[in-house]
């Protein structure tokens, strides 16, 4: 078709060769490693530019998970009377709030990767998935900080007589952490590749997770839930891990190791297909903004 | 010599349409349409039917090798394919067709500061913009002293960056950026901020680096400097390769001779224009005093230049106001005539008419320029044509003492009055001695 440029007098090999739309499964996962510095300066920077500048700084990331627990203590627990698995209603809200918020911020901000960063990637290449996970990252952070305080909380009920106990799952605490940064990361680049093309979910994405909130066992335990609903919940890969949470921490949840696989099966898949649509949508999207 | 890039049939499509219920639609019919022809068609080619239909080519076919250590101008009007070559060069976007193969880091001088951010402080930004450009922390960290150094904001680099003056900042990123040490380096002059100075220093690193033995391409609109800093050029036009690569002379040339060739085109007829559109440029022309068409304008004679323009339906071009823009064959501007300016701003007009400006005596020297026209109303740019027309400027008498001025007299003429010891010379005619 094309004529060939003058033929080479040294055969070293290129370090780049640049094609149209790449195989579907060359997801250049490798790129990843080579960029974890730009990863790790991602991180600090969305950890750190937050909170210039506040008085309280990091410690603002108590005060969110606070104030939802002790609302919803006050509505859920003392107004509506839900069920808590027998457990205190502020520690059974906390652990619920915690969990659940790391996965709702996860995928808010990593859905909107490719909008926010349209400025960014219009002009100079990295992979792009390096702004994704630094999220995933970085928001982990914040988790590990709230997480803590519930811990120290949960050990706190403990020796002090109430009916709240740990026991040993809680040494799968990385998994279950590993499994909900995977589902996060994984929906957030499903939406974030998919809004490249229709805006329309953006506006979907914010109330959506909000709404979401109320399919997942945060306010109530899944113990509560009886017959046809109990198996659509189940469907939910949130589910198991916030129940084997509160196993782990407070002594108290439904969930059978069966439920745990299938729902980390989920969280992978999600995460593939996620790899897959952004590593598509990465190398054109510039041409549709 | 080994080849530092190459490119090999190289295309760029990109898919027209606006995003909207109709697109949802397409999609499914062509996924559908897809699943079904799954068998009987190979990818490659749905990909071509799929382009066929509304997609519009910024770049067909381009094939050419670059030798390491060379400087490759690459010019060509607006339009013509410059920037997106760059991108798919840096991997902003991928190619639709062919193959780009490269050898060595690629870094662009015109991401100068991106990704800083602002609460961080200098320190921290030079970090960060170094990783997005591809440096590793080692690197930057090895590197650290000497962009500090270089950008002259020592005394600052634990503030944040938006307490910055702009220089500051300029002067920080562009630290960082010349200090990637890539293998290539592209720049589009054509894009780049900033003001005289900071474009002097990009030119000055570029020249350093082609000097030091590595790549460079340059994208820019300046002949001159494209003449005195590329060892080869080419021209792009309509996306795809009109000259070369070949002698940097004999680009130059033949994008000038493009130029004129323009000049032939209708105005009303360009579609490469920019603004809003609902107030367009339909003629733009050149009198003399007497009102008659000029082929060739002559310095120091009286030069009216007359802009057409036609309304949309229902659009009153109140508001509306003109720039004539004045610029050397060679690419710096030299003149801008502004409607505003000079008190002409359109009411109540009808919606079609011209605006003209009448210049007494044209104080251009000789030579080639270029003209582009902008109409705008109420800070709304309707209509943008850049090249809407190369004029030549013969010599003449400006000074109406005789004397001739030669184009090595700068670009534009002033009127001017010199006295000695106080007391203006008398106004003698130079040409009356011969």
């Amino acid at each position: 078709m094309s004529v060939q440029p003058e033929p080479e007098a040294d055969a070293r090999p290129w370090s780049l060769i640049i094609r149209p739309v790449r195989g579907l499964l060359d997801l250049r996962l490798g790129l990843l490693l080579q960029y974890r510095d730009l990863v790790s300066l991602f991180v600090r920077r969305d950890f750190v530019a937050v909170y210039k500048q506040t008085i309280l700084g990091p410690l603002w990331h108590l005060v969110q998970p606070i104030l939802t627990t002790v609302t919803f203590t006050i509505i859920f627990g003392n107004i509506a009377r839900l069920p808590t698995d027998g457990l205190p209603g502020f520690l059974f809200y906390m652990g619920g709030t915690v969990i659940w918020t790391y996965f709702a911020n996860c995928v808010t901000a990593t859905s909107q990767t490719f909008s926010h960063n349209a400025q960014l990637f219009g002009k100079v290449y990295f992979p792009r998935i390096v702004v994704p996970v630094a999220t995933a990252i970085s928001n982990l952070i914040a988790f590990a900080i709230q997480f803590a305080m519930f811990v120290v909380l949960a050990l706190w009920y403990a020796t002090h007589g109430y009916p709240v106990k740990q026991n040993w799952t809680i040494l799968l605490t990385p998994v279950y952490v590993l499994m909900m940064a995977c589902l996060g990361l994984g929906v957030g680049i499903v939406v974030s590749s998919l809004t490249t093309r229709y805006k329309d979910l953006a506006q979907l994405v914010t109330f959506g997770v909000h709404l979401f909130m109320y399919a997942t066992p945060v306010i109530y335990p899944m113990s509560s839930i009886s017959g046809r609903f109990a198996f659509i919940l189940r469907l939910n890969p949130c589910a198991p891990i916030i129940e084997a949470f509160r196993y782990a921490y407070l002594g108290a949840g439904s969930v059978t190791a069966a439920q745990l696989l299938v729902s980390g099966a989920t969280c992978v898949v999600i995460l593939f297909v996620g790899l897959v649509l952004f590593s598509r949508v990465e190398q054109t999207f510039m041409d549709t903004v | 010599m080994a080849h530092a890039v190459e490119m090999v049939g190289v295309g760029k499509a990109y898919r027209l349409g606006v995003i909207d219920r109709a697109m949802l639609r397409d999609d499914a019919v062509r996924a559908w349409a897809r699943w079904r022809g799954r068998r009987r068609r190979p990818t490659g080619e749905d990909a071509e039917t799929q382009h066929r239909q509304g997609a519009v080519w910024a770049l067909r076919d381009i094939t050419f090798g670059l030798d390491e250590g060379e400087v490759l101008g690459v010019i060509g009007r607006n339009g013509a394919g410059k920037s997106t070559a760059l991108k798919l060069l840096s991997q902003v976007t991928a190619p639709t067709r062919g193959e780009i193969r490269v050898r060595g880091r690629i870094a662009s001088l015109l991401e100068v500061g991106t990704g800083f951010h602002p609460e961080l402080t200098g320190r921290e930004n030079v970090f960060l913009n170094g990783a997005i450009l591809g440096m590793t922390k080692a690197e930057i960290r090895r590197k650290f002293d000497e962009i500090v150094e270089f950008s002259e904001v020592a005394a600052y680099i634990d503030t944040p960056v938006k307490r910055y003056s702009s220089g500051m900042y300029v002067r920080l990123a562009f630290a960082v950026a010349a200090h990637l040490e890539p293998e290539i380096l592209v720049v589009d002059e054509v894009l780049a901020v900033g003001d005289a100075g900071f474009q002097r220093r990009c030119l000055g690193k570029m020249g350093e680096v082609a000097a030091g033995g590595r790549t460079v391409l340059f994208v820019s609109h300046n002949m001159a400097a494209v003449q005195s800093l590329c060892t080869r050029a080419l021209v792009l036009k309509g996306g795809r390769l009109d000259y070369g690569p070949g002698a940097t002379n004999g680009a130059v040339d033949h994008y000038l001779g493009q130029l004129k060739d323009l000049v032939g085109a209708d105005l009303a007829d360009r579609s490469d224009r920019r603004g809003a559109g609902q107030m367009r440029l339909t003629g733009f022309r050149c009198l003399d005093g007497a009102g008659r068409d000029l082929e060739v304008l002559a310095c120091g004679n009286t030069t009216e230049f007359v802009l057409a323009y036609e309304c949309a339906e229902d659009f009153r071009p109140d508001g509306a106001q003109a720039r004539v823009v004045i610029r050397a064959a060679s690419g710096p501007t030299v003149a801008v005539l502004n409607s505003e300016a000079n008190g002409l701003v359109v009411r109540g007009a009808s919606p079609a008419g011209t605006l003209s400006c009448t210049l007494d005596r044209l104080p251009l020297t000789q030579g080639a320029y270029i003209v582009d026209l902008i109409l705008s109303t109420d800070g709304v740019t309707q209509d943008w044509v850049r090249e809407v027309a190369a004029i030549t400027v013969e010599t003449g008498d400006f000074y109406g003492t005789g004397m001739v001025t030669p184009p090595t007299h700068g670009g534009v003429l002033f009127d001017q009055e010199w006295r000695l010891n106080g007391v203006t010379a008398p106004r003698t005619c130079l040409a009356k001695g011969r």
